[in-house]
């Protein structure tokens, strides 16, 4: 399908460009992908997004949005094919919620896992895995966060998946516990291997050497 | 509709629940408003029961039904009630008016408490990031009466409650919104004309108090 000038500003290893590649792969949008030096921000970031000066930017018809969760909704509103929302207010409201949970609640945790010094690193993992809990109370018996195809929720959370695995190996860890989040674990590995999913993430090795470099220089100066 | 089937959990000097309030009120939804009388100590049994994983106050029960988080809910309203709508109805206008509402639910609130929970030096650092906000929602704004144009909705709801902590801040920083952003000045006199906002808003006087009172458990000078 055409997207009619869609461009993608993005960093290949950020969790929030995935996640709006996943929503316009979902969609079958082409796009342009353009990669950002990042910290080297390109004259075109700081054009397109002032405010915060992150990607992603998605451009379409030469107009700018910023902030990954905003593009995702408007991924869905603009291209009606695979709605990733209900139809139905209640339901909206709900995945919204479900979105905005996993993202300050499971992401952070994840990440206050990764940069933890030794002996704060199994209260916040356990913190993380409490969260993760919740998370999974949304999921329940579904097969995805949208029921039988995967929805907002499937798309926004996903990452997680990912990231926190990798985190696990770095820093040695427990997040994604198989006895404290059977389901939400299983989720994890059915959603990751959509073939539409899979496609767009990229290889693992590298995001884990990156990760690793990452965790070097965040936990340097730390005494 | 009866009066019964809205109802929302409040707290008064919440600026969160005041966008609930606004948006029904604009709707013209008939609602029953409940105060969370101890929010700080013993919070109601409905409370908990409705908003089990946060335990904050706003919280919306349509015929029942739970919801939290005041954007979420502000967005259901207008999803649920569509007229008049408080989001435009192109695709792109609407993703910029989450946009800036996201920015301003992420950054204004913080910033302009900032100033009054400071002390010494870190007061005027508050002040720089706070007016700093302003102006670049000065810049979104531009020339236009509303953030979304000439019609009062979804973005200026998300962020005129805000402004009634202004005035505490004001004090306490010594310098006043009016002289270092007269643009954002401008806007929240024309929000304060609309009966919505004049009915739902707290009296910024009495968030001062509050502000005191805070203030002093908290040892600041």
């Amino acid at each position: 399908m055409a997207g009619k000038g869609v461009t993608l500003l993005g960093y290949w290893g950020s969790p929030y460009t995935l996640r709006v590649r996943w929503a316009l792969k979902l969609k079958g949008v082409d796009y342009e992908y353009v990669e950002e030096d990042l910290p080297n921000k390109s004259a075109l970031l700081l054009k397109y997004n002032p405010a915060h000066k992150k990607i992603p930017v998605l451009v379409h018809e030469g107009k700018p949005l910023a902030e990954s969760l905003v593009i995702i909704e408007y991924i869905d509103e603009v291209w009606k094919n695979n709605p990733l929302l209900s139809q139905d207010p209640y339901g909206r409201a709900e995945a919204r919620f479900w979105a905005k949970f996993a993202d300050e609640k499971c992401g952070p945790a994840i990440m206050r896992t990764f940069v933890a010094k030794e002996d704060e690193k199994e209260n916040v993992a356990r913190e993380a895995r409490e969260n993760l809990k919740i998370l999974e109370s949304y999921l329940a018996e579904k097969p995805f966060f949208g029921g039988e195809t995967i929805g907002f929720v499937d798309i926004v959370a996903g990452w997680i998946g990912i990231w926190a695995r990798i985190v696990e190996e770095i820093v040695d860890a427990n997040l994604m516990d198989a006895g404290n989040t059977p389901l939400l674990n299983a989720w994890f590995d059915n959603f990751l291997e959509l073939p539409a999913i899979k496609e767009c993430v990229p290889p693992i090795d590298q995001l884990l050497e990156h990760n690793k470099s990452f965790h070097k220089s965040l936990t340097a100066t730390s005494t | 509709m009866s009066k019964e089937d809205v109802l929302t959990l409040d707290y008064w000097c919440s600026p969160f629940c005041m966008r609930v309030k606004i948006g029904l009120t604009e709707k013209g939804v008939a609602y029953e408003s409940r105060e969370e009388e101890d929010l700080f100590g013993e919070k109601s049994e409905l409370l908990l029961k409705s908003n089990p994983i946060y335990q904050k106050v706003p919280v919306l029960l349509h015929n029942g039904k739970p919801l939290s988080e005041s954007m979420i809910i502000l967005s259901y309203i207008d999803e649920q009630w569509p007229s008049p709508p408080l989001l435009p109805s192109c695709a792109y206008a609407r993703a910029q008016a989450r946009f800036w509402a996201d920015y301003i639910d992420k950054k204004l609130f913080e910033a302009v408490c900032g100033i009054w929970r400071s002390q010494g030096e870190a007061v005027e650092v508050a002040k720089k990031g706070f007016i700093e906000v302003l102006k670049v929602l000065e810049g979104a704004l531009g020339e236009k009466d509303f953030f979304c144009g000439d019609t009062f909705g979804y973005v200026d709801i998300v962020a005129i409650p805000i402004t009634i902590w202004f005035l505490a801040s004001e004090r306490y920083g010594n310098f006043q919104v009016e002289t270092e952003c007269p643009k954002f000045a401008a806007w929240i006199k024309r929000c304060l004309q609309r009966e919505s906002v004049s009915k739902v808003l707290t009296d910024p006087e009495k968030i001062y108090g509050f502000v005191g009172v805070a203030r002093k458990m908290q040892g600041i000078e």
